[in-house]
C-alpha cells in the first residue's frame, strides 16, 4: 500500500481529516466517472427510452455482466495476479454444462456442479501453474484462453458435429438449481407496474397485456451478491487484508507469515467461480451453449476493474470501484446504442474513456496521498 | 483538484457532444435498425451497410446498423434488446442462433415492433418468431446446389475451408456441398479461424497433406482471399477445382483470372435494401409481398463480370 512505503515513525497512527479519508478512496475516480456519464447521456439520450423501464434494465444487465466477472478480476488483481483466461472460461463452461446436461442427459443440477467444480479445478490449476513456475500469471492464463477455447470448439465439433449445443432450456425444466441462476424475481411487483402504467406492457402477442419486463433476472442478483460478498471479505475480513499484502509485496507479505500463495491461488479460484456463474447465468437464459460465447470478455473484466481505480500493479483498489467501473462500460457501451452512435466508435469511445479514467485515478491518488 | 474534476468534465462533454448530437438529431420518417451477428472484423458486411444506408436514404427513412464487435451472439440477444427498447418502426435482424435469438425477437415483435428476418436463418424460423418475412439465401440448398455444380465439372474430394466455425449456419454450406457431391464431409471441413497469414498457411499444408483434393470451397472473402493467396504459392491456381461463396474485390479478381471457377452470389445488397423498401411501404401504405424473398443463389463466372466488378465490396 502506498502510505507504507513512505518513511515516518508515526505514520500509520497519525490523523487524518475526515474528508481526506473521505478522498483517499480508491473507487473516487469510478464515482465521478459515474456521476459524468449518467449526466451526458441524461442531457443526450434521454428521449430515446434509455431511461425507460425497458432501456434501464437493458443497461443494467449488460453492467451485471461486466460485474461478475469484474469482481473476480478486481480480487485477483489486488492480489497482484491476471487472468486471461476468463473469456475462454465463459465458453467452456457453458458449453460443458450443455455436454453434461443435454448430450449426456444428466440431471441439471449435478451438470451445474460439476461445471463449477471443473472449473474451479481448472481455476486453481492457473494458479498452482503460476506459483511453482514463478512464470508472471500473463503468459500461464494466456496459454489457458488458447487451451480452453480449443477444448470449447473441440468437443462439440466432435460429439455433435456443431458449434452449439441448444435444448438447455428443457433440460433445466423442473430443476431445483437452474433457477438461481436463470430465472427472475419480482415479478408480481412489476405485473402491478405494469397494470398502474409505469411500465410499458405487450401489445400483441400471447404475452399482451403482460409488463415488457418480466423481473429482476437472477443474473442481477448474483452480481449485487458477488460484490457484496467481495467487498466485506476484502474490507472487513484477516483474509482482505492477506489479499492486499500479497499483491503489494509478496516478499514482504511472506515474512510477516501471510500464506500467499494460498491466497493467490484461491483468488484464481474466485476468478474462476465468477465466470462460471456468468457462464450459468447465460446458458440458462439463452437455452444454448454456443464455442463463441463470451470471446474479449477477459479485457472486458480488467478495462472495469481498471476503470474503477486497481493498480495493475497490485496491492491498491477496491471491489466497489471495480463494480463502478462495470456500471459505466455497461452504460456506455448500451447508451451509445440509444444515443444513435455509428457503433463503429465504440471502440474508439472505449478506449477514450479507459484513458480517461486512468489519467483521473493517477491523479487523484497523487494529489491526495502525495506520493510521486 | 475540483478544477481539475471541472476540466476532464468539460474535455469528456466536448469529445462527445458532436457524435452524440449527430445521431439524435431526429430525421423525417421512419426509425428501422438492422441487427447483424458479423464481427467488426468482417468486411462483408460492408455491403450491407451500404444497401441499408442508400435504401435509407431514397426512402426519407432512418436507419441504423448494429452489431456485436466479437460476434458473441448472446451480446447480439442484449443489441436486440436495446434496439426494441429505443422503439424503433422495425428491426431486420439475422437470426444466427435461433435458441439464442428467439426470445428477444419474440418480446419485440410483441411489443408492436415489426421484424424482417434477413441472411441468416430459414423462413420457417422466421415466421415462427413472428416475423413479417425472411430476406436471405437458404443456406444449405445454396451448398448443395454448388456441390450438384461441383460434381459435374469433375471434383471427387474436396477441402472446405470455415473461417466462421462458430457459426451452424455457415457450416450448412459445406455439409450442402458435400451431400451435392455425394461424399461424406468426414474431416474436410477445416476450421480456418479469421487470420489471413494462418488461413493461408493452414490450406497449403491441408493440401500438401492430402494432394488427391482436387477441389476447394471457401465459404466468403474471408477465407477466399487467403486461399487465392495460398494457390498462387504453391502453383495450383487454375488447376484445382475452386468455387466460393460470396464476392468480394479478390475473388472477382480471380474469377476473371480463371483461378476461381465461380463464385455464389447471395446478393447481400438486397437483403439489407429490401427488407427497408418493404418495410417503409408497408407502414406508409399497408402494402407487403405475400411471400419471402430469395436473393440467391446466382452463379457468378467469368461471363459477365462488367458491373460486378465495378461494384465488388460495395453493392456486390
Amino acid at each position: 500500500m502506498s502510505d507504507a512505503t513512505t518513511s515516518g515513525v508515526d505514520e500509520r497512527i497519525k490523523q487524518q481529516s475526515r474528508l481526506r479519508r473521505a478522498l483517499i478512496r480508491p473507487e473516487l475516480g469510478g464515482i465521478c466517472g459515474t456521476i459524468i456519464v449518467f449526466l451526458l447521456f441524461l442531457l443526450f439520450a434521454s428521449d430515446s427510452g434509455m431511461f425507460a423501464a425497458q432501456g434501464i434494465m437493458n443497461w443494467s444487465i449488460v453492467s451485471a455482466q461486466f460485474m461478475i466477472i469484474a469482481v473476480g478480476a478486481c480480487l485477483l488483481m489486488i492480489a497482484g495476479e491476471f487472468d486471461l483466461s476468463v473469456g475462454s472460461m465463459i465458453g467452456f463452461a457453458g458449453m460443458m454444462i450443455a455436454v453434461f446436461g443435454v448430450v449426456l442427459a444428466w440431471p441439471m443440477w449435478i451438470a451445474i456442479l460439476i461445471t463449477f467444480a471443473l472449473c474451479l479445478a481448472l481455476g486453481a490449476l492457473n494458479g498452482w501453474i503460476v506459483i511453482k513456475t514463478g512464470l508472471p500469471s500473463f503468459i500461464v492464463t494466456l496459454a489457458f484462453l488458447f487451451i480452453l477455447r480449443g477444448f470449447t470448439i473441440y468437443i462439440p465439433q466432435t460429439i455433435e458435429r456443431k458449434t452449439i449445443i441448444g435444448g438447455i432450456r428443457d433440460a433445466a425444466e423442473g430443476d431445483w438449481l437452474a433457477p438461481f441462476f436463470g430465472a427472475k424475481i419480482g415479478q408480481p411487483i412489476f405485473q402491478w407496474l405494469g397494470d398502474i402504467g409505469v411500465i410499458e406492457t405487450f401489445q400483441r402477442g400471447t404475452r399482451a397485456g403482460q409488463p415488457v419486463i418480466e423481473g429482476i433476472p437472477m443474473l442481477v442478483v448474483w452480481a449485487l451478491l458477488l460484490i457484496i460478498v467481495g467487498h466485506l471479505l476484502l474490507t472487513r475480513t484477516r483474509f482482505g487484508n492477506w489479499i492486499f499484502a500479497s499483491g503489494g509485496d509478496a516478499e514482504a507479505a511472506r515474512n510477516s507469515g501471510v500464506p500467499v500463495n494460498k491466497v493467490k491461488i484461491s483468488m484464481f479460484m474466485f476468478t474462476a467461480f465468477c465466470a462460471t456463474v456468468f457462464a450459468v447465468c447465460q446458458v440458462m437464459e439463452f437455452g444454448s451453449a454456443g464455442a463463441d460465447r463470451g470471446l474479449l470478455k477477459e479485457f472486458e473484466a480488467i478495462i472495469a476493474v481498471v476503470i474503477g481505480g486497481a493498480l495493475l500493479t497490485g496491492g491498491y483498489g477496491s471491489v466497489i470501484g471495480a463494480a463502478l467501473g462495470a456500471l459505466i462500460f455497461g452504460v456506455v457501451q448500451q447508451g451509445l446504442f440509444f444515443a444513435g452512435v455509428e457503433s463503429s466508435l465504440f471502440r474508439v469511445f472505449l478506449g477514450l474513456i479507459l484513458l480517461g479514467a486512468v489519467i483521473l485515478n493517477t491523479y487523484i491518488r497523487r494529489i491526495i496521498t502525495g506520493e510521486r | 483538484m475540483t478544477s481539475l474534476m471541472k476540466k476532464m468534465a468539460l474535455a469528456a462533454t466536448v469529445a462527445l457532444t458532436p457524435l452524440l448530437a449527430a445521431g439524435t438529431v431526429a430525421a423525417e420518417g421512419e426509425k428501422y435498425v438492422l441487427v447483424s451477428h458479423a464481427p467488426d472484423s468482417d468486411s462483408w458486411w460492408n455491403t450491407i451497410k451500404n444497401g441499408i444506408a442508400l435504401a435509407g436514404e431514397q426512402m426519407g427513412v432512418d436507419v441504423e446498423y448494429r452489431n456485436p464487435p466479437t460476434g458473441d451472439i448472446a451480446d447480439m440477444a442484449r443489441i436486440i434488446e436495446q434496439a426494441a427498447a429505443s422503439g424503433p418502426n422495425g428491426i431486420i435482424t439475422t437470426l444466427a442462433d435461433f435458441d439464442v435469438l428467439k426470445g428477444p425477437i419474440m418480446n419485440a415483435v410483441d411489443q408492436g415492433i415489426d421484424v424482417i428476418i434477413m441472411n441468416t436463418g430459414t423462413p420457417d424460423q422466421a415466421r415462427e418468431v413472428g416475423a413479417l418475412m425472411y430476406v436471405g439465401q437458404p443456406e444449405y440448398d445454396a451448398g448443395y446446389a454448388a456441390g450438384l455444380r461441383a460434381k459435374s465439372e469433375g471434383v471427387t474430394k474436396f477441402l472446405c475451408v470455415n473461417h466462421a466455425i462458430q457459426q451452424p449456419t455457415v457450416g450448412e454450406r459445406c455439409r450442402g456441398y458435400a451431400d451435392g457431391l455425394g461424399v461424406d464431409l468426414g474431416d474436410a471441413m477445416m476450421d480456418s479461424g479469421v487470420d489471413p497469414s494462418e488461413i493461408k498457411n493452414k490450406v497449403l499444408a491441408y493440401l500438401s497433406a492430402n494432394p488427391d483434393v482436387d477441389g476447394i470451397l471457401t465459404l466468403g472473402p474471408v477465407s477466399a482471399d487467403p486461399t487465392i493467396a495460398a494457390l498462387e504459392e504453391n502453383g495450383m491456381s487454375g488447376a484445382i477445382h475452386f468455387g466460393t461463396f460470396d464476392l468480394g474485390e479478390e475473388i472477382v479478381k480471380a474469377i476473371k483470372g480463371g483461378v476461381i471457377n465461380w463464385g455464389i452470389d447471395q446478393q447481400p445488397f438486397l437483403q439489407a435494401y429490401l427488407p427497408v423498401v418493404v418495410m417503409t411501404n408497408y407502414h406508409r401504405y399497408g402494402v407487403l409481398p405475400g411471400n419471402n424473398i430469395n436473393s440467391g443463389p446466382g452463379f457468378v463466372t467469368a461471363d459477365g463480370l462488367g458491373l460486378i466488378e465495378q461494384y465488388a465490396g460495395e453493392y456486390r
